[in-house]
């Protein structure tokens, strides 16, 4: 990357040191199904710059929680949340937020992927395209390159930009579903579970990538492989039957929990 | 035992003693697969019989409408008959009222050599020749008076029964007295079959003529155009309002008791017998619109009503079966509900959609109970110019012609049959082509 940017990790390095700096703060977070309740009273904020892993058994309102960063969880009938998070200073619940622009600011990478049944290219340029990102051509061939190279599938596909995105290997489908959501300058992206559907070497690259992401995005991922977590996260909170057990710095999380049942739960006594 | 049993020796040994299989009623259940099958291709045979029965029956005894018997002998436009005190300058009435048919039947009495005077001789001769030579001839005449006093070889069509006895539809052997035709006519037939001047011709009468009480007149032009107004009318109305219903109802509209109850009502609304759809077109668009009766208009927007429900569940099938995964993808980018939809969504479900809709096209062209209500079992001679003109359709002339008593009309309405079921299957092709057109992978 450029001089710029590299001042600017350094920059959110340094403001992480002295003073944190919340990208998002979720206060009281609570979500109900219906009359179900998934979520109890979450207090969860997500570091600028920062990859933040959500972990926990299954059922456990981690993924709820992550949707709830970009109101996906709209879309799900009977589905309410009440509490309040906001993106910088903005509260995304509140009525005059827009959705759209919000999940414009606020990316997401789905489980399995889920590239359009349209070329690699279509993929990559829906997103700038329809919040008018691109105004020539050319600009969007420029978006869809660095998006591509950005998710290190550049090399890969250069040749075949305009073949089915389905055509990809699972490994490569996921990487361009991150593609995607990068070529609209998110400013957060949020993973679920990214890599339970690739195969070791996919999962590695996909981690890979994470981590370089990281100095562009603020990237808040669930997984249920506690390696993953360790490897890619800097920071670490854990779920359990919806509620925040504990979040910590990532080391700190897997060498000496403050909490019992994370100590259980990383030792692999249940979930 | 445990002994012997470590030795390696004796453990080859202990190999070759098989232990006793396990009954696990391998045998019972490759039985009930082979019945399984055995079932499933009896009810598929079954099946292709009476689909083989009744293609047979209905191309056994239609294929003779396409070709009709037709009589080519030299005519004298006699200027005795047709103007006999020549004021056809003063009176332009003399042309249309002139008796045609005597000119005709005066041809072929001179070609089979019947005198003049034989009264019951010029009746027979007048018995095979069809009563629409009238019209034709009149037209001949006034589209060129000069023809007349001129002797002109013309075509024309041969009487529905001698179309039928040169076909071989008329039993023989029974009593002269019984049948339509005489011996003395089958003579004729046949001495005028040897000198070529009766044969068979491709019958374009059938696609282009309206109805007629004339079996060798009759065709179904009228039905043909109506039936086409009123696909149209169909396909223009209800593709765009079930599509819009469904996509509202499925992606758009919350999930209550009221849209509950909507969905309800459709499936209901599927399954109304068309007549009531009749009534319904008869009450709304005739006695409250006041439409015209007997209109293609009226049958198109009672067969769109009749087609909606279709549409809509096909439409909603296959826009349920879209992944949820491509939704999710669309709005976690920020792409609208609406471009969800309209960019992701629907292009995945056309193929889906498509076929509904033709299927459901399909089934309005077929369709004959809520068309007898509306009036369009009527006698439409006239090709219709505009939907409101009265029209027929398809299944309604093939109804009409099945309740006539002429031998001729038996083949008609086969031949009919065969005119409809061709176009079914083009529209199935084409619901078959679309959707491999338009089918994507994901």
């Amino acid at each position: 990357m450029n001089m710029m940017s590299e001042a600017a990790v350094e920059k959110a390095l340094d403001r992480q040191m002295n003073d944190i700096s919340y990208k998002m703060i979720g206060k009281d977070v609570s979500v109900y199904y219906g009359e179900k309740r998934a979520l109890y009273d979450v207090n969860l904020n997500v570091r600028e710059n920062t990859v933040t892993a959500l972990i926990g058994p299954s059922g456990c309102g981690k993924s709820t929680f992550l949707r709830t960063l970009n109101r996906m969880n709209d879309t799900i009938d009977g589905c309410r949340v009440t509490g309040r998070i906001t993106l910088d200073s903005d509260d995304i619940y509140d009525p005059n937020i827009d959705v759209v622009e919000l999940r414009a600011r606020v990316g997401m990478v789905f489980q399995k992927p889920n590239p359009f049944p349209k070329s690699i290219y279509e993929n990559v340029a829906y997103g700038p395209r329809i919040h008018g990102l691109a105004k020539a051509k050319a600009d969007m061939d420029a978006i869809v390159e660095q998006s591509l190279q950005k998710a290190g599938l550049w090399n890969e596909v250069k040749d075949r930009l305009h073949e089915g995105g389905t055509g990809l290997s699972g490994g490569q489908q996921q990487r361009l579903c991150i593609a995607r959501a990068v070529a609209v300058s998110p400013e957060v992206i949020l993973m679920d579970e990214p890599c339970s559907a690739l195969d070791p070497i996919a999962t590695a690259k996909v981690e890979e990538l994470i981590h370089e992401l990281r100095t562009n995005f603020t990237i808040v991922i669930v997984t249920h492989s506690m390696q993953q977590a360790a490897r890619v996260s800097q920071r670490t909170a854990m779920f359990h039957l919806g509620n925040l057990v504990e979040e910590n710095d990532t080391d700190k999380m897997f060498t000496n929990p403050d909490d019992q049942r994370t100590q259980d739960y990383i030792m692999g006594r249940f979930g | 035992m445990s002994q012997v049993s470590t030795s390696p020796s004796m453990a080859a040994v202990g190999a070759s003693a098989k232990p006793e299989r396990r009954d696990i009623g391998l045998r019972g259940r490759y039985a009930a697969e082979r019945r399984f099958r055995f079932y499933g291709m009896a009810a598929i045979a079954f099946g292709l019989l009476f689909l083989f029965l009744l293609l047979f029956s209905v191309v056994s005894k239609g294929y003779t409408a396409f070709q009709q018997t037709m009589i080519t002998i030299p005519v004298e436009f006699s200027q005795q008959i047709i103007d006999k005190n020549n004021e056809r300058a003063t009176n332009p009435q003399k042309l249309v009222t002139a008796n045609y048919p005597v000119v005709a039947r005066n041809a072929l009495a001179k070609v089979l050599g019947v005198s003049e005077d034989d009264r019951a001789g010029l009746k027979a001769v007048n018995g095979m020749i069809s009563d629409s030579v009238r019209v034709q001839l009149r037209n001949l005449v006034t589209a060129d008076p000069s023809i007349i006093g001129t002797t002109q070889k013309v075509t024309f069509l041969a009487h529905g029964d001698l179309d039928s006895a040169f076909k071989g539809q008329i039993d023989l052997s029974v009593p002269e007295t019984n049948r339509k035709v005489s011996d003395k006519q089958v003579g004729w037939m046949n001495q005028l079959a040897e000198s070529g001047a009766l044969s068979k011709h491709f019958n374009t009468g059938l696609f282009t003529n309206g109805a007629s009480s004339r079996p060798e007149a009759a065709g179904v032009g009228v039905a043909l155009i109506g039936s086409l107004y009123m696909m149209l009318i169909v396909l223009v109305l209800s593709l765009p309002i079930g599509v819009a219903a469904s996509i509202y109802l499925e992606e758009f509209a919350p999930k209550n008791r009221f849209t509950d109850l909507i969905e309800v009502n459709i499936n209901n609304l599927a399954a109304v017998p068309s007549i009531v759809y009749g009534l319904l077109g008869l009450a709304v668009f005739i006695n409250f619109a006041g439409f015209p009766r007997s209109a293609a208009l009226v049958g198109g927007l009672v067969l769109t009503l009749m087609t909606l429900p279709t549409i809509i569940i096909a439409t909603r099938a296959a826009l349920k079966a879209v992944p949820p995964s491509i939704r999710a993808a669309a709005l976690g980018l920020g792409a609208s509900k609406m471009q969800t939809v309209f960019h992701h969504v629907l292009p995945l479900a056309m193929p889906g959609i498509l076929t509904g809709t033709i299927i459901g096209l399909a089934h309005a062209l077929g369709e004959t109970a809520p068309l007898l209500l509306i009036g369009m079992v009527a006698f439409v001679a006239d090709v219709p110019a505009t939907p409101m003109d009265p029209a027929t359709a398809l299944p309604v002339q093939i109804y009409m012609w099945a309740n006539e008593a002429e031998r001729a009309f038996v083949e008609r309405t086969s031949g009919a049959i065969i005119v409809l079921l061709i176009f079914l299957i083009l529209m199935n092709v084409g619901a078959i082509l679309l959707r491999r057109r338009f089918e994507r992978r994901w």
